[in-house]
């Protein structure tokens, strides 16, 4: 393996991921001995205001896979309205190949809790919650340890640190539901419901949980927050672009030598991540990629050089989500893949809105018609049909995001398509798995 | 109906709900139905039922909310459930390999439950760990890099009574207890939390830029915090500078692409454009309507989704979005709401939350008094209406 040049190690930026390395981080006891609750202690000393000016300044962005404007979303928060306010934080990762999120709260929870009350305190919350998949059981376990030891050290409860504020936080365990990764989703499930999305507006910034504003922001996001309390916004823009401020993790999966997470500034290219990585593995050659999980459209090898940042990968016709890069080489088959991927969205589709639950549905048939070598060319059209009618037109993101690999795959890569139909590749499928596709 | 539930779990139930405002104790419902799990290994239709009474809700409204979740299981469990990443990336890595291996060395399929009552199995979707892929699961802790042989090697250890350490994660523990801890109980088995240091692909970056004595540089903890006062002067100074400059804003807007190698990457306005129009590979019969920029739809529609100061949303009533920052008028949606509120009666299962609690009591009692005459069939949790 060669090392990686120097121009582009300097893309890597340590900061949400720079705690991993002491495998004892996830104590409050090591925490505070590396810069832990520094950012708490100056935030309570600032007025609320302040830290959302602060946040706006940094142009920190949610890390959902959305983008949008962190301190605009807090600035949304009516303040004096006489409710109670809410913060949420979604860590219901789940989008396939993320998986930035899990570390994060496992080996650095902490990092999570300081951020979650400082942000609350920013928006005038006494309640916090954090909805946690289900599965992430062992991330979890260090959360929960993490919210306790920060009660018994003062950090959490009545009168933090004697400033006077006070705030309730609690891990909430979901049961296993890719939608409630959907903000309002999120809220219907905390609230005990089936987890299924709201009718937006009313925003959550106004009709969040119980009715009342309620932000909601992602793990990485909150958990950015006090590295900026900390260097402050000026800091923050050292890394990133204009418009995409501060680092991002990265996380590499698939057929590279070395898979795994890397925090780099954002706007690294695929091409320095994969020199990063070790490159691709022997025998196998780059072939189509996702930017951001499966929900972002494909890109392919002649996307290497697009800019990883919201508007570079937008530009490429792709979006950058969750930054879950996960690569696949020429033996691996872009239509077996998106067959696959739908498989998925048709399982967690949750039903409410047409459009996605039967699209997701037949689109899964028509697939495992080809794929077993039965297609026909009228199928191509009628996937195409069928993305148009759940693009755009369904309940949430989420029939959004099923289409992305759909059309991207058909655009990049039909002459696979073709080859299914037309007999040149051999089915993938075997004829049993074949029910109800005519 | 009785239960057959414990003090334990009925205090455990007490505590669930206290975590959660007095008038909010829906919240409690996810967290209770793990409790139910964690006592008799699934969601029977006793747990529904202990579940709509601990929390006044009827139990139409907590079956309804039991099947809709995969976690909550519906048949009686194995110890160890046992499940193998078969999403796209673990798939195409073997994942799907180890699955098939799996079913014909157990002899069962997907969600089923081996004769011994040991292990449960399931084929899963993506489990977030794509950089250990292909990965496997027991009892949601974390076997990495599986294949075929370590798979069997791992359930035949747990069939022969033995507990494998996972990969990364806690020393195993049955999915009963593991349910307790769903329901949001501390881990309190002796250096549980401490097990599982991360992996490799974990670290990789990070030891990348401590090999090369990478870090970033210019961060002072001490930098502070600027009042709003002073902010507010920075604005309008900034603003100010601006104004002087005045072509100087319209060039940043034009070349949106920074920070990247600048000559070779794509620009919005070209994007497409070399290519042969995609309108030609559709027999779509949706109409063919010009779309408004050459975005690709996903990215325009994604902005939509998410409207920010500047996206207008056109064609929904009441969705004015503001031209600054200040906060959506609320005023067309309360006024709606009200106007919504006042044309309908609200139903039991009515949103948002916080049901009202008579009509459910009434209901209960209704109900207790026609199914006790007879002692006759409660409903049938699974029955009511799966839609997975």
């Amino acid at each position: 393996m060669t090392t990686p040049r120097p121009e582009t190690l300097a893309k890597l930026t340590p900061v949400l991921t720079k705690r991993w390395l002491s495998p004892d981080a996830w104590r409050i006891g090591t925490y505070e001995q590396l810069d832990g609750y520094a950012a708490l202690r100056k935030a309570l000393k600032a007025h609320p205001d302040d830290l959302i000016q602060l946040i706006k300044d940094s142009g920190l962005r949610g890390r959902g896979g959305a983008g949008f404007p962190t301190g605009l979303k807090w600035g949304f928060i009516p303040q004096g309205d006489g409710k109670p306010h809410y913060l949420v934080v979604n860590a219901d990762e789940g989008e396939p190949g993320t998986c930035k999120d899990l570390p994060l709260m496992t080996h650095d929870p902490h990092a999570l809790v300081e951020g979650v009350i400082i942000a609350s305190y920013a928006i005038r919350a006494s309640r916090a919650y954090i909805y946690i998949r289900g599965e992430a059981v062992h991330a979890a376990r260090r959360l929960r340890n993490a919210v306790q030891e920060a009660y018994d050290k003062g950090y959490l409860g009545r009168n933090i640190l004697r400033s006077g504020y006070d705030l309730e936080l609690v891990v909430h365990s979901g049961a296993g539901a890719y939608i409630c990764g959907e903000e309002t989703a999120l809220l219907d499930s905390l609230e005990g419901f089936r987890g299924q999305p709201r009718l937006r507006p009313p925003f959550p910034a106004t009709h969040g949980l119980y009715a009342s504003p309620t932000v909601v922001n992602n793990v990485g996001t909150i958990a950015s927050v006090p590295p900026i309390v900390l260097g402050g916004a000026d800091w923050w823009k050292t890394m990133g672009t204009e418009k995409s401020s501060g680092p991002m993790i990265y996380s590499l999966s698939g057929r590279i030598n070395n898979p795994g997470q890397y925090e780099c500034s954002m706007g690294v290219t695929l091409r320095e991540l994969l020199e990063l990585a070790g490159g691709m593995q022997p025998g196998h050659n780059l072939r189509f990629w996702t930017p951001g999980g499966s929900s972002t459209p494909l890109l392919a090898a002649e996307h290497l050089d697009v800019p990883l940042d919201f508007e570079g990968v937008a530009a490429a016709g792709s979006i950058l989500g969750t930054t879950a890069t996960q690569i696949f080489s020429d033996q691996d088959c872009p239509v077996y893949a998106t067959y696959r991927w739908l498989e998925f969205y048709h399982h967690e589709s949750c039903g409410k809105c047409t459009p996605c639950r039967e699209g997701n549905y037949w689109m899964v048939r028509v697939y495992r018609r080809i794929l077993s070598g039965q297609g026909t060319h009228e199928d191509l059209d009628t996937l195409l049909d069928t993305c148009d009618n759940i693009l755009g037109r369904s309940f949430c993101g989420l029939g959004d995001g099923a289409t992305s690999s759909v059309t991207s795959s058909l655009k990049y890569f039909k002459q696979d398509y073709l080859d299914y139909i037309e007999g040149r590749t051999a089915p993938k499928l075997s004829e049993k798995t074949l029910v109800g596709a005519h | 109906m009785t239960t057959t539930f414990t003090d334990e779990t009925r205090e455990r139930a007490r505590e669930i709900i206290a975590r959660y405002p007095a008038d909010r104790s829906r919240s409690a419902l996810l967290p209770l139905l793990h409790l139910v799990q964690a006592e008799e290994g699934y969601v029977s239709p006793a747990g529904v039922t202990f579940c709509a009474e601990v929390l006044g809700l009827n139990k139409a409204q907590v079956g309804a909310v039991a099947t809709f979740y995969t976690m909550y299981k519906r048949k009686p469990t194995g110890d160890f459930l046992v499940s193998v990443c078969t999403n796209t990336m673990c798939n195409v890595l073997g994942g799907q390999e180890v699955y098939d291996t799996l079913v014909e060395h157990l002899g069962v399929g997907h969600d089923e439950t081996t004769a011994d009552g040991t292990i449960t199995l399931e084929h899963a979707e993506c489990l977030a760990a794509c950089d250990y892929g292909p990965v496997m699961t027991v009892n949601y802790d974390f076997f990495d890099r599986v294949d075929p042989s370590t798979a069997v090697g791992v359930v035949d250890e747990l069939r022969g009574g033995g507990r494998p350490m996972p990969t990364r994660g806690a020393r195993l523990c049955t999915l009963k207890e593991m349910a307790v801890q769903l329901a949001g109980f501390a881990d309190e088995r002796d250096g549980a939390v401490a097990d599982g240091g991360p992996g490799e692909p974990t670290l990789r970056g990070l030891r990348l830029a401590q090999e090369h004595n990478v870090s970033v540089p210019g961060f002072d903890p001490n930098t502070p915090i600027r009042s709003k006062a002073e902010a507010d002067k920075a604005a309008a100074e900034a603003k100010a500078k601006a104004e002087a400059a005045k072509p100087a804003p319209v060039e940043a807007s034009a070349a949106p692409v920074k920070g990247g190698d600048g000559a070779s990457a794509p620009t919005p306005g070209n994007a497409g454009a070399g290519e042969p129009a995609p309108a030609a590979a559709s027999g779509s019969t949706a109409p063919d309507v010009k779309a408004p920029d050459d975005k690709s739809p996903q990215v325009r529609t994604a902005e939509t989704r998410q409207p920010d100061a500047g996206t207008a949303v056109p064609d929904a009533p009441g969705t004015k979005v503001p031209t600054d920052s200040t906060a959506p008028e609320p005023r067309d949606a309360r006024s709606a709401e009200a106007a919504g509120v006042a044309a309908n009666e609200p139903a039991g299962d009515g949103k948002p939350a916080g049901d009202e609690a008579g009509a459910q009591e009434r209901n209960l009692t209704e109900a207790k008094a026609g199914t006790d005459a007879d002692g006759a069939g409660p409903a049938d949790a699974s029955e009511t209406g799966a839609q997975k």
